[in-house]
């Protein structure tokens, strides 16, 4: 039996034409690529995965800084004004033994051990299941919560809309909406990224008697509770509707908000 | 004068006498997409000299080993996961640039002066020269961008390197920023007008008419 030396040295003294070595050196060729780039994408991934939760805190806050109020307290306080908390969504209390910063809620909604699946009568937003721990975000001015940022997503007319959604302290005044990320047509369902009309959320209630009843509605707002939807975008307003109804209520964030308000401090 | 030695010759000649965009105008969408910005510039000339040189040396390694008839996908097995590397690099290490970038970078792997220098030279070549020859069209390439950009940021934003040297009209100055060099047709026309002065500079350059034109033009029948 040859040593695998000697082995290794007839094997790259064959010609190039023949058929056992122009396999073997694409094989080698695919393993030894195939091995570097898996090697540099897990080595580099703590770096990347770091830098993509850095830009969205970072788009967050600056929907966040242009808040009347809200940007001051943000000055103030530096880059520690938002806390990240982590909410377990059946209880409604804080998530306990978990990173809040390499949490990722997208993950956890795909992974049966730590999502729940959605019955057809309370999924509006569509999602099919739904985590069961959730990241919400609070600015406190001298220690109490000052606003808090709930990030909500729902299936669209054609893509899934996220967006975060920012209560005022009576955690019924709706402070701002940003979407950010939509696939909706342009032009139409695309204008719900148009700042004029998500200015349109800004003061707006979002609950009547308990009950969550904000939505977008043909034509023009008629109170507190109605914003105005985009003509043409019938079914991304609906859809804006059923996802913040849902993130609010009994499934969504509903339990943790009512703890909150009960007077349970985050 | 002297003759320069052949080496420095591998090296300089791709810069100006067979530059990869000018002469052979290859690697043309990129340089259009990524030239708004000398920064953005830069850094793709970076990358792209890094993948073609890291890629010329490996397959100049392997050279005597590379079976004829699979040659092309070896190729460009080793260069997609060289910009693969490469792309993961600034995505962890310069995310904004990479995000201001998008898929230019990816698309290094598909960017035919890469392949044309392996192909062409660093399959024939031991990897000293076929590296310097790799590095001279990066050096090539580069300069191109880095001129095609220079231009853009300086008369689209009043610009360089992101930093204000044109007073905006917009910030009390006298500079009225052209829009039209920030838009990709901007670069079509700068790159054009690079390739015709360097052809009437050095007239060699110009390669002969593939197909003579018809002098006198069919009758029409009637």
């Amino acid at each position: 039996m040859a040593s695998p030396l000697a082995l290794w040295k007839r094997f790259l003294a064959r010609p190039n034409t023949d058929r056992g070595k122009t396999l073997g050196i694409a094989f080698l060729v695919a393993i030894v690529c195939g091995l570097s780039v898996s090697v540099a994408s897990v080595l580099l991934r703590p770096f990347v995965t770091a830098n993509v939760e850095a830009e969205r805190l970072s788009l967050m806050t600056a929907m966040l800084a242009d808040l009347p109020g809200i940007g001051d307290i943000l000055a103030d306080a530096g880059d520690g004004a938002v806390e990240i908390l982590l909410v377990d969504l059946a209880t409604g209390t804080l998530a306990q033994g978990i990173d809040p910063t390499s949490y990722d809620p997208i993950a956890a909604a795909a992974d049966p051990e730590a999502s729940t699946a959605l019955s057809r009568a309370e999924d509006f937003a569509g999602l099919g299941r739904r985590e069961n721990v959730a990241p919400v975000y609070a600015v406190r001015r001298d220690g109490a919560l000052a606003l808090l940022v709930l990030p909500v997503r729902g299936k669209g007319y054609q893509s899934t809309i996220k967006a975060y959604l920012a209560l005022e302290a009576d955690l019924d005044t709706l402070a701002a909406l940003t979407v950010y990320e939509q696939g909706e047509t342009p032009g139409l369902g695309a204008n719900i990224v148009d700042p004029a009309w998500q200015a349109l959320w800004a003061g707006k209630q979002v609950a009547r008697e308990g009950e969550v009843v904000i939505e977008v509605v043909r034509g023009d707002s008629s109170g507190p509770h109605e914003v105005a939807g985009i003509s043409g975008a019938s079914v991304t307003g609906y859809a804006m509707t059923d996802m913040i109804q849902f993130w609010l209520g009994p499934a969504g964030y509903g339990p943790f908000l009512d703890r909150l308000r009960a007077g349970e401090q985050p | 004068m002297t003759q320069p030695t052949p080496t420095l010759r591998t090296l300089v000649d791709p810069i100006v006498g067979s530059n990869p965009v000018t002469v052979h105008v290859l690697g043309i969408c990129s340089a259009l997409a990524v030239t708004t910005s000398l920064s953005t510039a830069l850094t793709m000339s970076i990358a792209l000299t890094v993948v073609i040189a890291a890629a010329a040396g490996i397959i100049s390694l392997i050279r005597h080993h590379i079976p004829g008839s699979i040659r092309l996908i070896l190729q460009i097995t080793i260069i997609a996961a060289l910009v693969i590397v490469a792309d993961q690099v600034l995505r962890a290490f310069a995310y904004e640039m990479s995000q201001r970038l998008t898929v230019f970078v990816s698309l290094i792997a598909t960017n035919c002066i890469v392949l044309g220098r392996t192909e062409a030279y660093a399959l024939h070549n031991p990897p000293g020269p076929s590296m310097l020859d790799a590095i001279g069209n990066g050096a090539g390439y580069s300069a191109v961008l880095l001129l095609v950009a220079f231009i853009r940021e300086l008369f689209g934003a009043g610009a360089l390197f992101g930093i204000n040297v044109l007073p905006l009209v917009a910030d009390g100055g006298w500079y009225q920023p052209l829009r039209l060099m920030l838009l990709a047709p901007s670069a079509f026309i700068i790159l054009g007008l690079l390739v015709w002065a360097a052809r009437s500079l050095w007239p060699q350059q110009a390669e002969a008419r593939a197909f003579e034109l018809r002098h006198q033009p069919r009758a029409t029948e009637t």
